[in-house]
């Protein structure tokens, strides 16, 4: 495929996770002085402490400094004497959470001992403007996971209708049940809230998004036909399409390769194997593969570049830019020449490139265009300086030559006498040319 | 902060302690489930693990095997299986599948789920849905902080950014409270309390109200820590799209820095094999490089190879004795020196080649002339041309970002061309990312006709407390507005130099970005902590939105309260990078105070990209 193509597609996607290596770069002695250090800076925080503190374990029980369980380190030990016990994990409910079931705490308390990871019947809410308080309150206290807990009780326990209307002002809680739905993935519910919102454009992404998780490419593209009249913006419709049609394409287009491979008959394709399928790439890797593969083929055939580039509006530069690329690759110079020539309406021809045509040096070095070949487009680029560096980099005397020539820089052209071969034309040329009286040099 | 005599900075605490506080939490929660078991691990939480505990201390604690949590069905035999997961659904629903086979086949096993840093709602939700609440044992790994060098603490959580930033899910704040009062229980209590945003608000609120029913007041302990500075990222999008030139930024954009380390591959090491390396203060020559303009670190790094080739050399002209002396004594440390050396000349070495390839010279123009502000419409046709070519997706979508936020949105026609061009580029369903993309307030599209601010004002008349809601897209967008250029003038973040500015001996912290840009996050910072609160930035806080505060708690006076108020912690929601680092690294130097860096996990342009990418599910 095109330039770093491939690079950039696992860059882009890739998802993979390296294999699993544990490294252990401590040595132990290390780890023992360390241990050691941190226990004794931890001295003063615990001698400090206040004894009468409830102590707590891990289990969230209270015990007493003498019965802790002889299974846990000691600096853990050493913490749970501390303020640091919230960190300890709640393993078993400690019997005091059992009253939840019963008592009534307010909404604030509620959302205050939901935020602290305690169990909590929600089951009393049961008026609208309960559970908007509920609601409130938990939005107030900050916590994502609260408010995301409150809406799914909510969700449960209202009618999407009366939900949707009581979220319409409440942005917070609209923006977690949106997330929520996404990541559950109830795009049906998610699609009704959106609809109901108004929100039309996002309605039409949140079901293109779909196409997605679909692998099998004729179906994706009945999906992607489907796509067409949701209501998108005027502008992404004409996107809309593009994908559709693009998948329609190389779909064709596939069929037709993979039967020409396979049989053998077809000459480029036996000298350059094909690495990957054509579908489901960008429109300019599919121009890039339609130049490498079918050039010559006529505008009315699906997968000639004429076609693509009339079917796509691609921009001339885009197409040059691709085309030179392609045919750079396959060193079919002729065609590098007459993609680059343009004749006016008297016959003459002449070269132009909209890339400019240090970029085309560029794509055409990286493709090992014989001097000859670069030369004639090193001699095109406009700013004298940059042409220089070029030429001088790529060793095209003759460019270099004439252009101190142009420049009248004497001085400059006997400096690169010595660039060139003992007794080659170029060194010739350079003598003939510092002996021509009719030059009238700059120094 | 001490801003006449130049002091050296207090060194910084200790934060060991927190790996062995996860590390022992963990084990207990193994010992949990005695006996053996297979433990299946979430690929995000293996780094993090591999940094406190090995392999050794779970198989102590009777883990059999291990596992990846994936999408495809684990092989393991074992009668009782432990996940160690992330909080989330579509892993809740592998687990569930697990179950619910077992069910099927009338095969009995212990499950334990095992959350870090904490459980969600949401997910006890899926596992009642799926019928195993109940099958499954639940438990908390309250790993919030993982120290990754001396002053550097993440949270490992690089979800944070896309769940807040573009979901607006508050779901992490409450662990972030809860990373900050095991902060300040430990190392504080912190005497000076900034920050700015709505989410450094949310979350100082949180913690305060945390604090508040905790028992431990921390009176008569010795603080480390005096202050702690809270940003969200969305103060300063514009330092996190800038390219990184300091070497660690580099060695991050070019080979990802994981979890505090790298993988030097086969190009670096001149061998066919990569090498895992840490990468923090511990390693002698990183250390001295890694906060250093990449122009310095050839330099540096060639005078070591004299120095150490000169050292290697006096073997010659040793007698026996002093040879078995250089080799007990010094040969090891040389070689590492020697290993450590050719390591980071190969990175530099693969970093310039893949700089070279990219016109990296030609993109910090660029760069620069968008941080300005002039010779937009040559910017604009360098990035056309950058995406015509299919040179990197991630590279031209941060080009268009930085575009669009130094612009304040980008002038209609350019929009929809860069975006057809890209999606003709790179593929037809980065739409989504586009859209993404304008929500979140890093590519928009400036409004025609009206003017901004004509606009905004007519929309702040409608917004009373019930209507707020009403008012859709629209308003959030402009809400999001950048006014980067106006802040940038009044912090006068481009500096004024005359002559050359000098990378080597630098000035000021823009030397993070070759002289031509002070991050903004870090002026914000050095600004703040300077006059001690807010007063006098009223313009910048109006134009950065507001949701700036400053408390100061029994805060001693100036020169009283010892090391611990020259000790600031920065906080950054949402990601931080290490040009950041390194400029407020600087800035502590300059002022003899020290930056304790807690993030929700390190940031850079490409991993903020990809996080609004939309992915299959």
């Amino acid at each position: 495929m095109s330039r770093a193509r491939a690079d950039e597609e696992e860059y882009w996607h890739s998802s993979k996770f390296r294999a699993f290596t544990f490294d252990d770069e401590d040595d132990e002695l290390s780890q023992l002085k360390e241990s050691k250090r941190a226990v004794n800076s931890l001295r003063d925080i615990v001698d400090d402490d206040d004894d009468d503190l409830e102590k707590v374990s891990w289990s969230g029980e209270p015990v007493g400094r003498r019965n802790r369980l002889p299974s846990l380190p000691s600096l853990s030990d050493a913490f749970s004497d501390t303020g640091v016990k919230n960190y300890a994990p709640e393993l078993r409910r400690p019997r005091a959470e059992y009253k939840d079931y019963s008592n009534d705490w307010s909404p604030r308390d509620t959302v205050r001992r939901m935020q602290r990871g305690k169990v909590c019947s929600l089951e009393r809410f049961r008026s609208l403007q309960d559970k908007m308080v509920l609601l409130d309150e938990a939005v107030a206290g900050h916590d994502g996971n609260v408010i995301t807990a409150v809406l799914i009780f909510l969700k449960r326990t209202l009618r999407r209708e009366v939900l949707f209307r009581e979220l319409e002002v409440r942005q917070v809680a609209l923006c977690h049940l949106i997330h929520f739905l996404k990541e559950t993935g109830e795009q049906k519910l998610l699609l009704d809230l959106l609809r109901f919102l108004d929100r039309t454009e996002e309605v039409a992404l949140s079901q293109y998004r779909e196409h997605l998780n679909i692998q099998d490419v004729e179906k994706k593209r009945e999906f992607l036909k489907g796509c067409i009249g949701l209501p998108f913006s005027a502008e992404d419709i004409s996107h809309i399409q593009d994908h559709y049609t693009l998948l329609e394409r190389q779909i064709i287009i596939e069929t037709n390769d993979r039967h020409l491979a396979m049989a053998g008959q077809s000459e480029i394709f036996r000298k350059y194997p094909r690495k990957a399928s054509i579908l489901n790439m960008p429109l300019v890797t599919t121009l890039f593969y339609s130049c490498f593969y079918h050039y010559t083929e006529a505008e009315g055939t699906f997968s000639s570049p004429t076609n693509l580039k009339k079917t796509f509006k691609i921009p001339d530069k885009q197409y040059v830019l691709t085309a030179l690329a392609a045919r750079a690759k396959l060193r079919a110079w002729e065609d590098v020449d007459a993609l680059l020539t343009t004749k006016n309406w008297l016959g003459y021809t002449k070269k132009k490139a909209p890339i400019g045509f240090h970029r085309v040096v560029e794509i055409l070095q990286r493709n090992n265009a014989p001097v000859q070949v670069l030369q004639e487009y090193v001699r095109l680029v406009e700013d004298v300086e940059t042409r220089l560096n070029l030429a001088t980099k790529y060793k095209c005397h003759d460019v270099v030559i004439d252009t101190y020539r142009d420049l009248k820089d004497r001085i400059q052209l006997m400096a690169y006498k010595c660039k060139v071969e003992r007794g080659s034309a170029e060194e010739e040329k350079i003598n003939s040319l510092l002996s021509n009286m009719q030059i009238r040099w700059k120094n | 902060m001490a801003s006449t005599a130049r002091r050296d900075a207090p060194e910084p605490p200790d934060f060991g302690i927190l790996k062995r506080l996860a590390r022992d939490q963990l084990i207990y929660l193994l010992e949990q489930l005695p006996g053996r078991k297979d433990l299946f691990i979430e690929p995000d939480l293996m780094s993090p693990l591999d940094r406190i505990a090995n392999v050794s201390v779970l198989k102590q604690h009777e883990v059999d095997k291990l596992y990846r949590v994936e999408n495809r069905p684990a092989p393991s035999t074992s009668d009782q299986l432990c996940f160690l997961v992330r909080p989330r659904v579509r892993t809740m629903r592998y687990i569930a599948d697990i179950v619910n086979a077992d069910k099927m086949s009338g095969r009995s096993r212990k499950y334990k789920i095992i959350f870090s840093p904490q459980k969600f709602y949401a997910c006890e939700m899926v596992l009642e849905e799926e019928g195993v609440f109940g099958d499954v044992t639940c438990d908390e790994w309250s790993f919030y902080l993982l120290p990754l060098d001396e002053d550097i603490i993440s949270m490992e959580l690089p979800e944070f950014f896309r769940d807040y930033f573009l979901e607006g899910d508050h779901r992490w704040i409450n662990s972030v409270a809860r990373a900050l009062q095991l902060l300040n229980s430990l190392y504080g209590p912190f005497s000076r309390v900034y920050g700015i945003g709505r989410c450094a608000k949310m979350s100082y609120e949180l913690w305060r109200d945390l604090e508040e029913e905790s028992e431990n007041d921390g009176q008569g302990r010795k603080p480390e820590i005096g202050n702690i500075f809270l940003m969200d990222r969305d103060m300063d999008y514009v330092t996190a799209l800038c390219s990184q030139v300091v070497y660690e930024g580099l060695v991050d954009d070019t080979f990802r820095i994981k979890c505090g380390s790298v993988d030097f591959g086969p190009e670096v090491t001149s061998s066919d094999k990569s090498i895992k390396v840490l990468l923090n203060a511990q390693d002698k020559i990183f250390s001295q490089i890694r906060n250093e303009h990449f122009s310095s670190v050839f330099g540096f790094l060639s005078q070591k190879s004299r120095n150490l080739q000169a050292q290697y050399d006096r073997r010659q002209g040793m007698d026996i004795k002093q040879m078995k002396n250089f080799v007990s004594q010094e040969l090891k440390g040389l070689k590492q020196e020697h290993r450590l050396l050719s390591l980071h000349i190969g990175a530099c070495e693969s970093i310039m080649k893949k700089k070279t390839k990219q016109d990296f010279q030609e993109m910090i123009k660029v760069e620069h002339a968008l941080l300005e502000g002039f010779d937009i419409r040559e910017s604009t046709s360098f990035i056309e041309e950058h995406i015509d070519r299919q040179v990197s997706p991630i590279e031209s979508l941060r080009l268009m970002c930085l575009l669009s936020i130094t612009e304040n949105g980008l002038i209609p026609k350019d929009y929809r061309s860069l975006k057809t061009q890209y999606l003709q580029s790179y593929g037809p369903e980065h739409l989504l990312t586009f859209h993404n993309l304008k929500r979140i307030g890093l590519l928009t599209e400036q409004a025609a006709g009206e003017t901004l601010t004509a606009v905004e004002s007519r929309v702040s008349k409608l917004v009373t407390d019930r209507a707020a809601g009403k008012i859709t897209d629209a308003f959030n967008s402009l809400a999001k507005k950048s006014n980067f250029r106006a802040i940038s003038k009044k912090l006068s973040l481009i500096p004024r130099v005359d002559g050359e500015y000098n990378l080597k001996m630098p000035p000021d912290m823009a030397y993070v970005f070759s002289g031509a840009y002070t991050p903004l996050s870090c002026k914000i910072v050095e600004q703040v902590l300077e006059r001690r609160g807010w007063q006098g930035l009223e313009e910048v806080v109006r134009l950065l939105n507001g949701n700036e505060f400053a408390m100061a708690d029994g805060a001693p006076e100036d020169g009283a309260g010892g090391d611990a108020q020259r000790v600031v912690v920065a906080v950054f929601l949402g990601g931080c990078t290490f040009s950041e680092i390194a400029a407020l690294r600087f800035l502590g130097k300059e002022r003899g105070c020290r930056f304790i860096f807690l993030t929700t996990a390190i940031t850079s342009s490409a991993r903020m990209m990809e996080a609004m990418a939309e992915a299959k599910a």
